[in-house]
C-alpha cells in the first residue's frame, strides 16, 4: 500500500506537469495578448505603448522563460498578480473559490441523492411504466445542456413566482445561501444525477441476478434490504468511478451556470480571464482545477479499497 | 440384482441411518409451478406431493431441468415472479400452509423455520458482506438479537461447523475462504435459526471430491444433533445412497418414482431410475472392462423440452420399455411394492 501511494502521488505530480505544459501552451497559442485586447478595446495600436506593456509584464521574453518563471513562482507560492486588476493572484481567485466549491458540492449531492434511489427504484421495477418514465427523464438529463436546463429553470420561475433568487451579495445565513444555490446546483446536477441513475440501473440488474441475492431473500431479508443493502452495497462500486469523473465535468458545468445565474465563483470569473488573456489568472486557476481534478480520482481509487474488500492495492 | 446397484446397496446398509425419525413437520401436496416464457407455458413442477418427518433426509434425484431446484424454491416461494408462478397445491409447514401466507409472515419463515443452502459456494455469499455480518443478519432479523449478540452467535455458528479460528473468520470475507470454507459458511448461516427443515440445493456438486464427503458428513452430523429434516436436491445417486433415507426421482416436473433408499436401489422401479443407476462409472468395472461390457451406460436422447412434453409418458422417447400405451397415456402413480411407488406402465420389468 505504501509503494502504492508514493507510486500515485508521483504519477499526480506527473499529470499536473503534464496540465502545466499544456495550459500554458495553449493559452501562448490563442491569437492576441493582453496588450491586444487593450488596445482593440480604446479601439487603436500603439506599437511602443504595447511593446512597453509587453515588456512589463514580461510577455517579451521566450516562451521557455516565461514558463520557468510562473512555474518557479507556483513551486514558491507566489502566484503573480492579475494583468487586468494588478492585484495578487491568491486574492482574486481565493474569495471565489468557497462559491464553486458549495455550488459544486451542492451539485454533486443533489445528483446522488437523485441519481442513486431513482436506479435502484428503476431497477427494481424493470419493464413498468415507471422504470420508462425514468428512463425518459434520465435521457433527457443526458441530453439538455446545463446552461439551456438553467436558461428554462429561470424563465420558468420568473414566469410563474414572479421572482428568482439571484446573488446580489453573498448570503448572510445558511439558509440564503442554500436557496440561493440550490437552483443552480439543481440545474449543473441534473445531468449528472441522469448519468448516475442509469448506471446504477443496469449495475443493479446486473447485481439482482447474483446468488448471493437470492440467499439473502432465501435468509429472510425484506425487499428493502434486499435491494438497498445487498445489492446496492454491490452496484455501487462502478457508480463511484462515474461520480468521480462527474465531479470534474461539474466545473465544466458550473462555468456556463455561474455566468447564466451571475454567481461570482471561479468557473464565470476563469471565462472573463481568458477573454482578458490573463494569463497568471487563468493559468492558476487551470492548475487549481486540475488538481481538484486529480485528488479527487485518486480518492475515488481509495475509495474502492473501502467499498469492496476484493480491491487490495499491492506493493 | 446388478453389480452396480449391489455396490450401492452395501453403501446404504454401511451408511450411519438416523436414530431419532420424528413427526411430519412439512408435507407438500400437489405442488404445481409453472413459467410463462415465449415457447409457452412451462410445467417446471407438475403436482409433486411428498412428507417430510422431523430428522428425515429425503432426496429427490433427477437430472438438470427435471424441476428438482425448482421444487425447492417453491417451497421457499422464491420462485422470480414473472416469469414464475406457484399455481396449486399446498406446502404445510407445522400445519400452516405456506403458499397461502403473506409476504411479510413468509419471510419470517424463510432462513428461520425454513432454509436452504446452495450449490455455488463461491457465488452464494454477498461479496462486500463479512462473513460475521452475513450470518449474524438472520439472527438479528428472526431472533430479535442485538448486534454484538448476534455476532457471538456466528462465531459460535462458524464453530459448529468446523470452520478452524471461528472468531477471526467473522471478520473475513468471502473471497479469503476456499470453496469448502465458503459452504460451512452457507451451512452455518442456513442453521443459525435452529430451523425445522433445511433444503440442500446440490450442496456438493461445486466442491472437490475430498471436500464433498466432508461437508455431507457435517449436514448429517449437525441433522443429528438439532433434529433438522433435510431435503438433499442431488443428481449424484452415490450422495443419495450414503445420506439419505427415502428417494424421490424426479423427471420432467414429475415424480416417478418414490421409495426409501434400501428399497430403491435394491429394487428399481423406473426405467429411468435403472437408467439412472447404470450411467454411474464404477471403478471395479472399469479394471477388468472389455470393449463390449466395459464402456458406461447413458440414457440416450434427452430431457424433452418443458413445454413441448409427449401425450404420454415424457420419458417414453428415451426408454427401451416403451410401448403405444406409453406414448399415449402417462401411467399413474402408484405403489407398485410396500411403500414403493412409482409411474410406470412397465414398472420393475
Amino acid at each position: 500500500m505504501a509503494s502504492y501511494l508514493v507510486k500515485r502521488l508521483l504519477l499526480m505530480l506527473l499529470t499536473l506537469f503534464g496540465m502545466s505544459v499544456l495550459i500554458f501552451v495553449m493559452l501562448r497559442l490563442v491569437p492576441g495578448n493582453i496588450a491586444d485586447i487593450v488596445f482593440e478595446a480604446a479601439g487603436m495600436i500603439d506599437d511602443a505603448d504595447k511593446a512597453q506593456i509587453e515588456a512589463e509584464l514580461g510577455l517579451d521574453q521566450p516562451i521557455i522563460v516565461q514558463y520557468l518563471q510562473w512555474i518557479g513562482g507556483l513551486v514558491q507560492g507566489d502566484l503573480g498578480f492579475s494583468y487586468v486588476s494588478e492585484k495578487p493572484t491568491i486574492e482574486e481567485i481565493g474569495p471565489r473559490i468557497p462559491i464553486t466549491a458549495k455550488l459544486a458540492l451542492m451539485a454533486l449531492i443533489f445528483s446522488i441523492v437523485l441519481g442513486l434511489p431513482l436506479g435502484v427504484i428503476s431497477a427494481v421495477r424493470q419493464n413498468t411504466k415507471l422504470d420508462y418514465a425514468l428512463r425518459v427523464i434520465s435521457l433527457s438529463g443526458l441530453s439538455l445542456p446545463s446552461f439551456w436546463l438553467a436558461l428554462l429553470i429561470l424563465m420558468f420561475c420568473v414566469q410563474y413566482f414572479g421572482t428568482i433568487p439571484i446573488y446580489t451579495r453573498p448570503p448572510d445565513t445558511l439558509w440564503d445561501e442554500l436557496l440561493l444555490y440550490s437552483i443552480p446546483a439543481a440545474a449543473v446536477g441534473f445531468r449528472s444525477s441522469a448519468l448516475i441513475m442509469r448506471l446504477t440501473r443496469s449495475s443493479m440488474l446486473e447485481v439482482l441476478r447474483q446468488d448471493y441475492i437470492r440467499t439473502a431473500r432465501a435468509m429472510g431479508a425484506s425487499n428493502t434490504s434486499v435491494n438497498y443493502y445487498h445489492a446496492l452495497k454491490n452496484a455501487v462500486l462502478p457508480v463511484t468511478t462515474i461520480i468521480g469523473i462527474e465531479a470534474a465535468f461539474l466545473i465544466g458545468g458550473l462555468i456556463v451556470t455561474e455566468t447564466v445565474f451571475n454567481i461570482p465563483g471561479v468557473a464565470r470569473f476563469l471565462v472573463e480571464a481568458i477573454l482578458w488573456r490573463d494569463y497568471p489568472i487563468v493559468q492558476n486557476l487551470v492548475m487549481f482545477i486540475a488538481l481538484v481534478v486529480v485528488v479527487v480520482n485518486f480518492l475515488v481509487d481509495l475509495l474502492y479499497v473501502v467499498l469492496d474488500p476484493r480491491i487490495k492495492y499491492a506493493d | 440384482m446388478s453389480p452396480m446397484t449391489a455396490q450401492i446397496a452395501e453403501k446404504v446398509e454401511a451408511a450411519p441411518r438416523r436414530r431419532s425419525i420424528g413427526e411430519v413437520v412439512l408435507t407438500v401436496d400437489d405442488l404445481q409451478t409453472v413459467f410463462y416464457t415465449r415457447a409457452g407455458m412451462v410445467r417446471a413442477v407438475d403436482r409433486v406431493s411428498f412428507a417430510l418427518k422431523a430428522g428425515e433426509t429425503l432426496a429427490i434425484v433427477g437430472e438438470s431441468g427435471c424441476g428438482k431446484s425448482i421444487t425447492a424454491l417453491s417451497l421457499l416461494r422464491l420462485i422470480p415472479d414473472p416469469p414464475g408462478r406457484i399455481v396449486g397445491g399446498k406446502v404445510v409447514l407445522e400445519g400452516t400452509d405456506l403458499l397461502s401466507l403473506s409476504e411479510p409472515a413468509m419471510r419470517k419463515v424463510r432462513g428461520n423455520r425454513v432454509s436452504m443452502i446452495f450449490q455455488e459456494p463461491m457465488t452464494s455469499l454477498n461479496p462486500v458482506l463479512t462473513v460475521g455480518r452475513q450470518i449474524s443478519q438472520a439472527l438479528m432479523m428472526h431472533q430479535g438479537m442485538s448486534k454484538a449478540a448476534a455476532m457471538e452467535r456466528a462465531v459460535e455458528m462458524l464453530r459448529l461447523v468446523k470452520v478452524p479460528e471461528p472468531a477471526q473468520r467473522v471478520k473475513e470475507y468471502p473471497h479469503q475462504l476456499s470453496g469448502g470454507m465458503r459452504q460451512r459458511v452457507m451451512i452455518a448461516m442456513a442453521l443459525s435459526c435452529n430451523p425445522r427443515v433445511l433444503i440442500a440445493d446440490e450442496p456438493t456438486t461445486a466442491l472437490d471430491v475430498t471436500i464433498q464427503a466432508q461437508i455431507l458428513d457435517l449436514i448429517l452430523e449437525l441433522q443429528n444433533q438439532l433434529g433438522t429434516a433435510v431435503i438433499l436436491i442431488t443428481h449424484d445417486l452415490g450422495v443419495v445412497a450414503e445420506t439419505a433415507q427415502r428417494v424421490i426421482v424426479m423427471y420432467a416436473g414429475r415424480k416417478v418414482e418414490e421409495a426409501t433408499v434400501e428399497e430403491l436401489f435394491a429394487r428399481p422401479l423406473h426405467p429411468y431410475t435403472r437408467g439412472l443407476m447404470a450411467s454411474i462409472p464404477r471403478l471395479g468395472l472399469m479394471r477388468n472392462q472389455t470393449v463390449e461390457t466395459g464402456r458406461l451406460q447413458e440414457i440416450p436422447g434427452m430431457v424433452p423440452p418443458l413445454f413441448d412434453l409427449p401425450a404420454g409418458c415424457a420419458y417414453a422417447p428415451r426408454c427401451a420399455l416403451a410401448d403405444d400405451r406409453c406414448r399415449a397415456e402417462y401411467p399413474p402413480f402408484e405403489e407398485k411394492r410396500d411403500a414403493h411407488w412409482a409411474a410406470c406402465w412397465h414398472a420393475g420389468e
